[in-house]
């Protein structure tokens, strides 16, 4: 592989971990515009963990992911009685407020960053969002997640069905949370660089639109979202200048075309229905 | 047990800024029986619904379960102490299936630390899965088990949103139009599954209009107008009362 085809594949990698941190709160029906604060606040912990205790990356990356889901816990009363719009205004300030954090932290190099001598290399970027992708994939089978999609559908009949909502809320959020830290935390050990500016709110918008543009009904959404998201601009490179008006343009058409995302329940089951007929040719479907 | 009471409203105001939806409300719901509430709309009885299950709270008076009082008990809480409801409009999950729209009422069953990380077990081929399709089956419902709620037919949705309000074990089930809407093959299938309910001792507590029906399956019908009970009694017993035929029929009463 190429050090571009590994470079990219990396990008994408740190895609997908963010596009997970957001979809879970968003399956509970949370909005949270504030992914990048999350992700510093693993990144810095992380980095601080192994440049100042000498701890290995493991441990560090995952007590960075358990920073991120605390501080997501704490916040996370006040912020979940807020709804809707409010919510996602809540949860952008948290971002900043965080961002802001860590440039005045003189500890983890304030404005000027704050330098990682840890290494992650790439395969274990990988392996960490491999491991990711399946814990994801593992809860959407569990009746952790049909509680989640039951209280996205109805809250108030899931309340009355006996659900506690907002603590399932909270723990979306803070699961969430914990999986945007540890992302945080890989991504530091992966560039050796941090700043507070990177964890923006551009990256918060742009994490929250590709699950959007992937879907959010469904556990594969948020991977075809980063997919797309990253490889298709890569894709565009033919168009040279042009490439990111081109880009543009895929995600308005995307959008039209399919307005709840790029994989829905409905996609899923055509797909199966369709994967059936061709392994039983004899049976007619009707 | 036939007779003693399991719910019991106790002088029951509930109003919404200056209106007076439930205003000293006092009735019985006999265990074991099935109670009717009926009245013209907008004369409370889906209010009565909504305060037994803790949507709203009245401002004086008691809601007894058991002779607990429910004001200490939170909503969520209720469906444990045995209180289960169907709604008027048929509120399931219309993105999830059938069989997921009845696992999400089963999760009342699990209790205590033990049960804390029940959530985070695979769902799969569970015990409550099974459950639920013998639930179904029970109503000759399996077949649509895992179809998406949202693309059956009226009639088949009303059926499960029935079944979803009595699989978690409840003593108390409500039941909100339950006929409204049902041709008269399904509404038979009704009455003979609330038949089975209340052979099993569950009471119920049913908001209906189809005199009919009510006649068919009710043991004592409370008569609800403007929030005020007017009547109780027999079917044969409220009909003859006067107020209830001027609220039917709109004639003033004789002073």
């Amino acid at each position: 592989m190429s050090g571009y085809q590994t470079g990219v594949l990396v990008i994408l990698c740190f895609n997908i971990i963010a596009a997970y941190a957001v979809y879970l709160p968003l399956a509970a029906n949370q909005l949270n515009l504030g992914i990048a604060g999350f992700m510093a606040v693993g990144a810095y912990a992380a980095a601080w963990l192994t440049t100042e205790l000498n701890w290995a990356i493991a441990p560090a990356v995952l007590v960075g992911g358990g920073a991120s889901a605390l501080v997501a816990l704490v916040v996370a009363t006040p912020i979940l009685r807020t709804q809707g719009i409010y919510l996602a205004l809540a949860t952008f300030a948290l971002g900043q407020v965080i961002s802001a954090v860590f440039l005045n932290l003189e500890v983890v190099g304030a404005a000027a960053g704050y330098q990682v001598p840890a290494y992650a290399p790439a395969p274990a970027v990988f392996a960490a969002t491999a491991a990711i992708v399946a814990v994801v994939f593992y809860l959407s089978r569990t009746r952790f997640a049909l509680y989640l999609t039951a209280l996205k559908n109805d809250a108030t009949v899931s309340e009355l069905l006996g659900l506690n909502v907002r603590a399932l809320q909270i723990a979306a959020f803070a699961i969430g949370a914990a999986i945007a830290g540890i992302g945080g935390g890989l991504y530091a050990h992966h560039f050796s660089f941090i700043e507070a500016q990177h964890f923006n709110v551009a990256l918060s918008i742009t994490t929250v639109l590709y699950v959007l543009l992937g879907g959010t009904q469904t556990v594969w959404g948020p991977l075809v979202g980063a997919l797309v998201y990253t490889l298709l601009p890569e894709v565009l490179r033919v168009g040279a200048g042009w490439r990111y008006v081109l880009f543009a343009l895929f995600i308005i058409g995307f959008m039209a075309v399919r307005p709840r995302g790029l994989v829905t329940p409905d996609l899923g089951r055509r797909l199966g229905a369709m994967l059936m007929r061709r392994a039983r040719p004899g049976k007619a479907v009707p | 047990m036939t007779g003693t009471p399991l719910l019991r409203f106790e002088d029951v105001h509930l109003a919404f800024g200056g209106l007076r939806v439930l205003q000293s409300l006092d009735f019985d719901v006999r265990a074991g029986e099935a109670t009717a509430l009926i009245g013209p709309n907008g004369a409370g009885k889906t209010t009565v619904f909504n305060v037994i299950s803790g949507v709203y709270r009245p401002q004086s008076g008691r809601v007894l379960l058991d002779g607990r009082d429910l004001a200490a008990v939170a909503p969520r809480q209720r469906i444990r102490h045995g209180i289960a409801r169907s709604f008027q409009n048929v509120r399931l999950m219309a993105h999830l299936s059938v069989c997921e729209n009845l696992m999400v009422g089963q999760h009342v069953k699990t209790n205590g630390l033990r049960d804390l990380l029940a959530p985070f077990r695979l769902m799969g081929n569970h015990r409550w899965r099974r459950e639920a399709i013998d639930a179904l089956a029970e109503v000759g419902l399996e077949a649509h088990a895992d179809a998406p709620v949202g693309g059956l037919p009226y009639g088949i949705r009303k059926q499960v949103d029935l079944v979803r309000a009595t699989l978690a074990g409840a003593s108390l089930v409500m039941l909100d139009e339950p006929a409204a809407g049902l041709n008269p093959t399904e509404t038979n299938a009704l009455r003979l599954h609330l038949e089975r309910l209340k052979a099993r001792g569950i009471t119920l507590l049913v908001v209906e209009h189809d005199m009919h029906f009510i006649d068919r399956i009710s043991d004592h019908v409370v008569v609800l107008n403007f929030g005020r009970k007017i009547a109780e009694g027999s079917l044969a017993e409220v009909r003859r009362h006067p107020e209830v035929r001027a609220a039917y029929l709109g004639i003033e009463e004789a002073a």
